[in-house]
Parts: structure tokens; sequence; C-alpha cells
């Protein structure tokens, strides 16, 4: 059974005056029919570039380099404009983190929806298209959507004008829907009413989600496979009980322990000291080692693929799986492994 | 008991909305915020919790004095500083200080970070040209920068560092409060945690007072000692931050409570069906909150709740307190799974933070 959506080895550039520089650099992922995949990452990771490419939306100075997007069969890098532009917006759609500034100020919101309806179907009368709308916000659960089709965004909530995207990407039914933080400008108790109704909607639809963000809460509410992200590649991938329960990476502890947690009593916040590296000074080797805490003298000179480590459970770490090192045991132990040179014995893959 | 740094005692700001372009006419008011009262005492960290519109930025500014209070009184340091001017409101504004929310709009860009740094020493009249030097370069150590950045320009830093250097800023001449207007929202969950461990080691350090003003409920969990829940301009909970997570008694708080989504595909969210948020122009009747209250009864859509003691250090605004079932707390169910417990606790250890 062939995926819904299947990417291979793509790399997004971006040209500065010193040369094209990654911002995604070398992912495969693939999505299935009703899935929802969530990707995790930090801010410049790639994951919007990511998404962005998905639907060929990259403008200079930045070009998709290599790598195929395989959508439903057919490669939509290879596609004819023409050809995309029929499955952009209708059988793959996408909402955005501001919802203020993904619509347009100055036209009434059942102008955007019916602009989108009938961009993709023209046969529809002005009055059916209308009905339509109607019904497309009364589906996203906004109140009296008569009314609302005459608003402007500014005199809607930020709730709102999130639920009206959500109606404008949905209005054509499409079959995947990419989310890029769509809740992370709003309010706690509107983000969970949100993210609840995009789940209703999935289970109505049918569609699968690629769901952006980078608050591990929201993934772990939503996603059934995750893929975590730094500077450019996947660094671990995972059903989401696997990720949460079992997670290998160090930059995925990293970010399990930065989250404040109601039920903890810690003192402090586990941070990661440092910051992520720009795309043109990337480190050697492994690009986390400069903040891994387990880091070992390997990690500076090999970059290790993303392997699989168990069922659908792949990670890019030298030391992986950790428990195979011994690395899970006493402190004692691990100040000494921290010294054990393993270039070659790294793993068999 | 320690002394009051700051008393603030039915604080009020309305501010008028008008229409028309020659003729401005009164179109409605905005209570932004409406008979708040609360004190700070002396090295305490009280949080101001609350959702977009609540007034808890709006309260911060009245109390920095950065906007003329419409009624009521603030004091600080036992003065009473409301209607303070000039001279005397400047002297007292270098023992009150700000971190902003953005990082990337609180610092002029057309300043180096030494620039930066050395303003509010010098618009208070501190230290001479060379003590104002090396204070630059111990605030800059302070908050983890090295002494290279000064000559730096805020483009240079990324959001976390710029955020440091809004709080070298603030801690220039030596405050006793600082007031932090959601210090940490813009940034990654990463970096919140390098900034929110800084502010708990910096209070100690320079035994600081924080108001600390967040949305973000996990995170004041962490910083604050007490906390103020606020709704529509009022406060509508305040305890101590144990009782507050412990038995959490306004039906807003546990609503907040339950709409943090947790970081384990395990628990799975309770459904909430709150609406949205009243406009501020126009508040409901009665209680502000019953329009989203599953608990409402016919005398909430009538009569207003005062915040009133429901048990020593615990203080609510609800008619119902005490009759309501006490909450399932799904967050205080369980640790993570095990072995990202044991991980996470080795990963500390590596890091050297125990």
């Amino acid at each position: 059974m062939t995926s819904l959506l299947a990417i291979e080895g793509l790399r997004t550039v971006f040209r500065q005056k010193s040369g094209e520089v990654p911002a995604v650099d070398g992912v495969d992922l693939t999505v299935e029919r009703g899935e929802t995949l969530g990707i995790v990452g930090e801010s410049g990771c790639g994951k919007s570039v990511l998404s962005l490419s998905i639907l060929r939306l990259i403008a200079p100075p930045g070009r998709i380099g290599a790598g195929r997007i395989v959508f439903e069969g057919a490669d939509l890098l290879a596609l004819p404009p023409a050809a995309m532009r029929a499955i952009r917006g209708n059988r793959i759609a996408m909402i955005f983190q501001e919802p203020m500034t993904s619509l347009n100020p100055s036209f009434t919101v059942g102008k955007q929806i019916i602009e989108a309806m009938r961009a993709h179907d023209r046969s529809l009368s002005a009055r059916a298209l209308r009905a339509r709308a109607v019904e497309a916000l009364a589906h996203v659960r906004i109140s009296a959507p008569e009314r609302r089709l005459d608003e402007y965004p500014h005199q809607l909530s930020g709730g709102m004008r999130q639920r009206v995207m959500i109606a404008m990407a949905l209005a054509c039914r499409p079959d995947l829907l990419i989310a890029d933080e769509p809740t992370t400008a709003l309010d706690v108790t509107v983000q969970a009413e949100i993210l609840a109704l995009l789940g209703d909607l999935q289970r109505e639809t049918g569609m699968a989600i690629i769901l952006i963000t980078h608050d591990l809460g929201v993934v772990a509410e939503m996603a059934d496979k995750v893929a975590v992200m730094y500077a450019g590649r996947i660094v671990e991938q995972a059903p989401a009980d696997a990720l949460f329960g079992d997670p290998q990476h160090p930059f995925t502890l990293g970010l399990l322990g930065s989250v404040p947690r109601l039920e903890l009593e810690r003192e402090r916040l586990l941070a990661i000291e440092g910051t992520v590296p720009p795309p043109f000074a990337l480190p050697s080797g492994c690009r986390f080692h400069p903040r891994c805490a387990f880091a070992a003298s390997a990690c500076a000179e090999i970059d290790p693929p993303l392997a699989e480590i168990a069922a659908s459970h792949r990670v890019a770490c030298l030391r992986a799986p950790l428990d195979q090192h011994g690395v899970w045991q006493d402190r004692e132990t691990v100040s000494e492994s921290r010294e054990i040179d393993r270039p070659t014995e790294a793993r068999a893959w | 008991m320690m002394a009051s740094l700051l008393e603030v005692d039915g604080l009020t700001k309305h501010f008028p909305v008008e229409r028309g372009i020659l003729l401005s006419r009164r179109f409605g008011t905005v209570r932004a915020v409406d008979g708040v009262s609360f004190s700070l005492a002396r090295g305490e960290t009280l949080a101001l919790v609350g959702e977009s519109g609540c007034g808890k930025s709006t309260t911060a500014r009245l109390i920095l004095r950065l906007i003329p209070p419409g009624a009521g009184s603030i004091r600080f340091g036992g003065t009473d500083i409301t209607k303070l001017e000039g001279e005397a409101l400047r002297r007292v504004r270098r023992r009150m200080q700000i971190v902003f929310q953005d990082p990337f709009a609180s610092l002029n860009p057309r300043m180096t970070v030494a620039e930066t740094l050395e303003e509010p020493l010098k618009v208070h009249g501190i230290g001479s040209r060379a003590e104002r030097r090396a204070r630059v370069a111990e605030l800059l150590g302070l908050v983890g920068l090295a002494s290279y950045h000064a000559g730096r320009y805020p483009h240079e830093f990324s959001g976390g560092q710029r955020q440091r250097i809004g709080i070298a800023r603030a801690l220039a001449p030596n405050p006793e409060l600082v007031v932090c207007d959601e210090p940490v929202s813009a940034l990654d969950v990463s970096i919140q945690a390098q900034v929110v461990n800084l502010l708990g080691d910096l209070k100690r350090e320079l035994d600081l007072s924080y108001l600390f003003i967040a949305h973000d409920l996990a995170v004041v969990k962490h910083v604050a000692d007490r906390v103020a829940v606020m709704y529509l301009g009022r406060i509508v909970e305040m305890a101590r931050k144990e009782d507050l997570f412990a038995a959490p008694r306004h039906p807003y708080t546990r609503m907040l409570l339950a709409a943090i989504p947790r970081p384990d595909p395990r628990l799975k969210p309770a459904p909430i069906a709150s609406g949205d948020i009243p406009s501020p122009l126009d508040p409901p009747s009665g209680c502000r909150f019953h329009t989203r209250c599953p608990f409402a009864i016919a005398r909430c859509r009538i009569e207003d709740p005062k915040l009133a003691p429901f048990a020593p250090g615990h203080s609510v605004a609800c008619h119902r307190t005490g009759e309501l079932p006490a909450m399932a707390l799904p967050h205080m169910a369980t640790a993570l799974p095990p072995n990202t417990e044991r991980r996470l606790a080795l990963y500390a250890a590596l890091s050297g933070r125990g």
C-alpha cells in the first residue's frame, strides 16, 4: 500500500553571499492516509521551510535543490504549474500560525472563503457558494455564521480567525492538511478547542494532518507519529508512544526535559545549553554534538545517519540505542564511557 | 513576617473608545483593569496569570507608572507613589524595573549592548564613566553573556540572548522589584528553560522581588511563590502556589489547568467547551465568567462575586466556592514513563544540573 505522501531526500537551499545554504538537508518522511504526523523542532530547524516545500511555495532566494515529494503516486516537484495549482489548496491545504497576517484584512471573511472555493470549482452559482461558505463556517463551530461572512478579520478574535482559516483550508475537502504552528499564537483555552476541532474534523473527513509545532504537549495530544528536527535534519522519528516512552536522541531528551510540567517538583528546568548552529556554520560530525551531554569524541568526527533501532523507530545518533552502550548505568560508569572511543564499533546498519 | 514591598489597592484603569473622525463620540469603555488589589512581600515572586485581555500587562504598567492610573492606590516601599511626579517619581523608578515580552522589539536596534546597559545608569546618574563600564561588564557576566558582546548590536543576537540583555538592562540600576512581562513566551521551550533558570538564580543572588506576568501556568509553577489569576480586569483567585495547584477553586483556574496540553500521549485531554472570551468592551452582567462557566447558576448572572478569603492565604471570587466538586486532577496524575524519567535524570546529572 503506497503512502499518501512520501518525501525522499528533500533538500531546500537558500542562496546567501557565501553560497547556497541548506535549510532542509536531506529529509525522508511518509504520511499515511488519515494519519497525523507531528514535526517538532525549534526556531530555525527547517520545519516551516519543509512544509512550504511540500506545496512548492519556496520563492527565490530559496529553491528546492534535490529530492522527490510523491503525493498519491505523482512527484509534485515534476508537475507543471497548472497541475500543481490544482493540488495546492485543493488536495493539499495549509493553515498558518498567525491568522491575522494570513487573512487579507481588506476583504470580508465570506469573500475570502468563496474565493478559495471558486478557485477550484467554477461551476457553482453565487448563491450556492454563499450557502457553502455558511456551511463551512458552521462546520468549524463559528457562531452566527451568516453574520460572520460579512465581517472583516479584525472584527474577529484570534481563535475565530483560526477557525476561518481552517474552514478555508477544508472547503475543498483535502486529503492532506498541513498545519504550521496553528495554535501557537492563541490563548491556551482557545488552543485546546482548536485542537479538539481539528481532531473531530479529521475523524469526520479521514484526512491526514502534518502538524508542525515546537510544543511537545500539542504533539502528544494529536500525533500518531512524530519526527524531531534539528538543523535541517530529522534526528529522531517514532510513533508517539515510543517517542515519549523511549526517547533516544539527546536532543529529544533535552526538549522533554525543558518542558515545565505541572506534576513535577523539579526546582530547575532541564535546559539545553548553547544555541542552534546557523546553517552556514554547522559543526563537524554530528550537528548536535557541541550541545550534547552524552557526546563522545567520535561524535565530533562522524555525522550519524538516521537509522532504525526498533520497529518504526529511527534515530541519528552514534550512541543509540542507548542501552546497548551501557550509557544508562550509574554515574561512575557514565563518566568512564564518555572517554571511550568507539568510532568503528558504532553500530551495524 | 516579610515586609510588604508593594501594595496595590483598588487599582482601576478604563480606556474610553471613541468613534468618528471630526466629532469624537464616546462609543464605550474598555475596563482593562477593574479594581485589582494585592500585595507583594520583599523577596517574593507573585505571578499574575491570565489570557489575552485580562488586564495583566496593563496592571504591570500601571504599577510602574508607565501609564497614569484611573483610580486606586499604589504603595511601594511604604510610600504612596500613585500621584508622584517629576524628580520624586524618577527616584522611585530606579527601584522598580521591567523585562518585556518581545526580545525583538524591546531593544533599540541602533544602540550597542553596552549603550543599552549604560543608559539606565546615565539616566539615574549612577557612577562615573569608568564605574559604568565596569558595571556593564558585571551585568553581562550576571546574565551569562561574554564581555565581547558589549560592542554588538541587537540584530546579532538570538531571541534568548536578547532576552538576557533585557534582563541585564533591568538589573543595571540595582532595583528591588523587577516586573517580568511574559519574559519567556516568545522563546523556544529549551531557551525558555534557560531564561527561567537564570531568573531564579538572579533572584536568589541579588535578593530581588518579582511580579511575574504569564499566561502559561506550567512556567508559573516553577517560578512563583504566590499566584493571582486574572479574568477581564479582575483577580478571580489568589493563593500560594502549592494551594492553587493542589486545590484550584475558581472555575476559570480549573479551566486553565485543564487546557494545558501535556507532553504525554497516555493522557488524553478532557473535552472543554468554553466558548470565546467576551469582549472587554461589553463584559457579561453579574459574574464576568458566567458565560463560560460550567457551574453557573441563576445568581451568577445577576450578582458580581467579590474576591473573598476562602482559606488562609487563599481568596476566590465565586458564589459557589466550597460547593463545587474537587477537580479531577489529570495534571497531577502520573510521572513520565519510567525509561524516560531515568534518562532525563541521567541527562540532568551529565549536564551538571542535578
